[in-house]
């Protein structure tokens, strides 16, 4: 079913606006809940935005200037695949558009020259590629409890997604720790002030450069944890706790391990989608096809 | 007041420090301290950084380095000497490899003496580096024929 135009582009717009506030507020208190577990005070709640303000003060160092196009694809990208997801399009698109916006900030990684840089793009495709197919897999499962792609189909849906993918679920929360730059799995760049590889991907984006990259991540964040609603889009109330507790579980791995080598990363990310993803879906399958004909 | 002075980060570079005043640098970051409750963080990338904090005179082998860290870090920045070896070269002045403190190759700011300089001075360097750093983002949003 597609959905009403209006209230799509209403949402669409929505979150738009939103996202930034929205994602700005959930790194901040990311950085405070990091902070106590490491038995620090922290920054203040707003300090990403502070952060990001500040970077649009400073002067745009750029080493080409092909690196500024680059990052505006990504920003814009990103924005796009979430206002798709949150007007209640196609999955298989917004994945699409999800995974475009990241050869983006690859892209704009390879533009610049320094070998840090390039490092850090190379990771950050190591990391497209390991938790690209557990990201197609939680797609696929959705469409095969709900009979559709649609978010707003599989949003209104009465069936409790979960019960039916609880592997897909677990799977999708194993890559969400890549997908947010957590530890273990932080290899292209990360949030922390580890100087490994200077600073990755983002190494030679200044200024307001390295803010878009910041907005984009807070856009990035909202969309992620979106997905997560989806699994439990028969109750609301349900969804948020689970969000909730998705995301303080990433905070707690991310300060609880060390990072793992990029073979560690796409093996684990790997078995995961092809074990618990892979199974889960063809016991789904297994069940409609002969125990409930 | 503006959001640069609420989000300083940070660049240290080692130039030829006995490793005293470095380690008071990282002790900032410590719990005890914890700079983070101002934003300031300790990045390893020039081109995200705002202060540059050096410890230790410059030398022959590392004054391009230093140089060229400094060319790095995009406008407005400022840069903070921390320790007497940095400031003015210290015990070291008279070696026949160094040059003295780091302003005889790059300009600085504010200067932390101390042997080696405590945490406390470390910070409060900081803290007034960003009143230079303040005045010197209003200094560039003026047309250039304003500047000094």
């Amino acid at each position: 079913m597609i959905p009403d135009p209006w209230a799509a582009v209403l949402n669409a717009v929505i979150y738009l606006l939103l996202a930034p506030v929205v994602g700005g507020l959930i790194a901040g208190i990311d950085r405070k809940i990091t902070a106590r577990m490491q038995g620090r005070v922290g920054p203040p709640l707003l300090q990403p935005f502070y952060d990001v303000g500040k970077l649009f003060e400073k002067e745009n160092l750029v080493v080409t200037t092909t690196q500024n196009f680059y990052v505006l694809s990504y920003l814009v990208f990103m924005a796009v695949s979430g206002a798709l997801f949150f007007s209640g399009g196609d999955m298989l698109l917004v994945i699409f558009a999800f995974t475009l916006s990241h050869i983006f900030l690859v892209l704009g990684a390879y533009a610049a020259f320094s070998p840090y840089s390039h490092v850090g793009a190379e990771r950050e495709l190591i990391q497209i590629i390991a938790y690209e197919p557990m990201i197609i897999i939680t797609a696929a499962g959705m469409y095969m409890v709900t009979k559709s792609f649609y978010v707003s189909d599989i949003m209104q849906s009465a069936v409790p997604v979960v019960l039916y993918l609880p592997g897909v679920f677990i799977g999708y929360l194993i890559v969400l720790t890549i997908k947010l730059r957590k530890s273990p799995f932080d290899l292209s760049t990360s949030h922390h002030a580890h100087q490994e590889l200077v600073k990755g991907v983002t190494t030679d984006f200044a200024g307001p450069n390295l803010a878009k990259i910041e907005i984009a991540h807070w856009y990035e964040y909202v969309f992620l944890l979106g997905v997560v609603y989806l699994f439990f889009g028969f109750n609301p109330l349900l969804a948020i706790a689970a969000i909730i507790i998705a995301y303080f579980l990433e905070i707690l791995i991310d300060n609880t391990t060390s990072r793992a080598k990029w073979q560690l990363t796409m093996r684990s990310a790997w078995l995961v989608a092809g074990t618990l993803g892979i199974i889960n879906l063809g016991v789904l399958y297994y069940l409609r096809m002969v125990v409930v004909p | 007041m503006s959001y640069l002075s609420k989000s300083p980060w940070i660049i240290h570079y080692d130039a030829s420090s006995c490793n005293g005043c470095d380690i008071e640098v990282l002790a900032a970051l410590t719990p005890v301290y914890d700079v983070e409750r101002f934003g300031i963080i300790n990045t390893g990338n020039p081109k995200h950084a705002d202060i540059f904090l050096v410890t230790g005179s410059v030398n022959e082998q590392n004054r391009e380095i230093l140089k060229n860290t400094y060319d790095q870090i995009p406008d407005p920045k400022v840069v903070v000497a921390v320790g007497i070896c940095a400031s003015t070269g210290g015990i070291f002045r008279e070696c026949y490899n160094v040059m003295g403190g780091i302003d005889k190759v790059i300009p600085v700011d504010v200067w932390v003496p101390g042997c080696a300089a405590r945490p406390e001075a470390i910070i409060d360097g900081v803290v007034k580096a960003l009143g230079i750093l303040e005045e010197k983002r209003k200094a560039r949003k003026r047309p250039a024929g304003d500047r000094a």
